[in-house]
């Protein structure tokens, strides 16, 4: 791109150098007018007033405003995320708390249940055991019983036979049987059988 | 540079044509004249204006401080009405102080935020007191540029008598800081960092003389970008009229009138980027003042 500005210029400068040449006229007139001397000062003193005049406005009023307008919205975005952040924390924060209770409730729960379990079941063995022994005890009183009964009914039954056996052999053989000594019998065969 | 060539050919041909038969001389002159009136030339004259016509410098209001010049000027117009339109737009854009800018107080806090970043990466925490000075620097050569660019318009940062009084008040500005700061061992930037002690003739010198040159480079730099910018510009316009004037055969015109929109839009981008340029070697000359290398 230089290159061809140069050579822009280079071909620039030799058209104006033909005009130029062509203005006879104005001859006095050619050359740059920024290597005019003469113009040197108004230019140097009037660049010197407008710069002063742009700094001084530049430093005192407008880059300050500028600077502070900046800062403004800055520290307006900053406390914005400040707070948000701070909202995000609480909001955290109430969650961590919130999940707490609910692991409290839950851990509190559990322990509800197992309790009321326990308690459940160690009554229900309780009944069980109280069931259990009255059940015994009935079984027991039912044996004794039964037992009674049957010594009872094993009493009778020397006896019966006895006085069947007695009754068969005067049947069969015509013979009274001492009914002592028939009991006596019937008690051996009955202690054999 | 074949174009520009053939361009200069028919630029010739276009002024210098002198036809033999005089009635068809007078024809052409009557030709000439009107062209020259719809180019916007004085009509008496006989000749194009010069590319050069528009840097001169015209007295508005004649001043004199004892035997010097100083003389309002278009010049100084320009200088005028460039700080009064940077001042009205930063100091008017941010008078509401809105929180949500607007489109001006964006432009200004856009400008702001620039140049504070490029005194900040190129100079550091150091550079903020000098960032009124460079931020007038920059909006006012941009603004220099820009008015430039106005048509009729003059542009003053197109002589080197503007573009060679800044760039040495900035470079005795430099200069000075770094002496206050660093004091004598403020010299020691003539001699690079870590190089042979035997090296010292041969580089002492070359840095010395590159540091002299640098205001001289950043002066002319600015000004034969402008110059440059504005005598093209003018020269493709004059070839529009010359080329696009030949009887029977207008068309040529519009070749350079092409290469004129793409050449203005060259010129509007060199006058931001001069602009630019000139700052931020300013900051860089700043941060070897302040930091030594």
């Amino acid at each position: 791109m230089m290159i061809l500005r140069a050579l822009l210029l280079a071909s620039a400068a030799s058209v104006c150098l033909s005009i130029d040449m062509a203005m006879a006229a104005d001859a006095q007139k050619a050359g740059m007018p920024q290597f005019d001397l003469t113009r040197f000062p108004s230019q140097i003193f009037w660049l010197g007033v407008a710069f002063v005049v742009l700094y001084l406005i530049m430093s005192k009023v407008a880059l300050p405003r500028i600077g502070a307008v900046l800062e403004a919205r800055a520290n307006r975005i900053g406390s914005d995320l400040d707070r948000a952040s701070a909202l995000t924390a609480e909001a955290d924060q109430t969650r961590a708390a919130y999940e707490k209770t609910l692991g409290e409730s839950r851990a509190k729960a559990q322990d509800v249940g197992r309790s009321t379990e326990a308690a459940l079941a160690k009554e229900s063995a309780e009944r069980q055991a109280v069931l259990g022994n009255e059940l015994a005890g009935r079984i027991r009183d039912a044996e004794a019983r039964i037992a009674a009964a049957k010594s009872a009914a094993m009493a009778n039954l020397a006896g019966v036979a006895a006085d069947t056996a007695s009754l068969a052999v005067e049947r069969v053989a015509g013979v009274k049987v001492d009914p002592a000594e028939a009991a006596d019998a019937a008690r051996v065969a009955l202690a054999r059988a | 540079m074949r174009r520009a060539r053939a361009s200069r050919q028919s630029a010739g041909n276009g002024n210098t044509r002198t036809p033999a038969d005089p009635s068809a001389g007078e024809e052409w002159d009557k030709h000439l004249a009107g062209l020259r009136r719809l180019a916007g030339a004085d009509v008496k004259e006989t000749t194009v204006a010069s590319p050069l016509d528009q840097f001169t410098i015209k007295p508005i209001v004649p001043l004199s401080l004892g035997k010097l010049d100083i003389s309002f000027t278009n010049s100084a117009l320009m200088m005028g009405i460039a700080v009064a339109l940077i001042a009205g737009v930063l100091v008017f854009s941010v008078r509401s102080r809105d929180l949500v800018p607007g489109r001006l107080q964006s432009v200004a806090e856009l400008g702001y935020e620039f140049i504070a970043g490029m005194v900040r990466e190129n100079v550091g925490d150091e550079g903020r007191k000098y960032f009124p000075f460079i931020f007038s620097v920059f909006s006012f050569v941009l603004m220099g540029n820009l008015l430039g660019m106005l048509p009729g318009a003059f542009t003053f940062t197109s002589h080197i008598a503007v573009t060679f009084a800044m760039a040495l008040t900035i470079f005795v500005g430099i200069t000075l800081i770094g002496l206050t700061r660093h004091g004598t061992h403020f010299f020691s930037l003539f001699f690079p960092h870590g190089a042979p002690i035997a090296a010292a003739p041969i580089l002492i010198p070359i840095e010395v003389i590159s540091y002299l040159s640098r205001p001289i480079s950043l002066s002319v730099r600015l000004f034969a970008n402008m110059t440059v910018g504005h005598i093209i510009l003018k020269i493709f316009a004059g070839f529009v009229v010359t080329l696009g004037s030949v009887q029977f055969f207008i068309l040529p015109g519009i070749l350079p009138f092409g290469m004129l929109i793409g050449l203005t839009a060259l010129e509007f981008f060199v006058a931001f980027l001069q602009a630019y340029i000139f700052t931020i070697l300013s900051c860089i000359y700043l941060n070897d003042a302040i930091h030594l290398h």
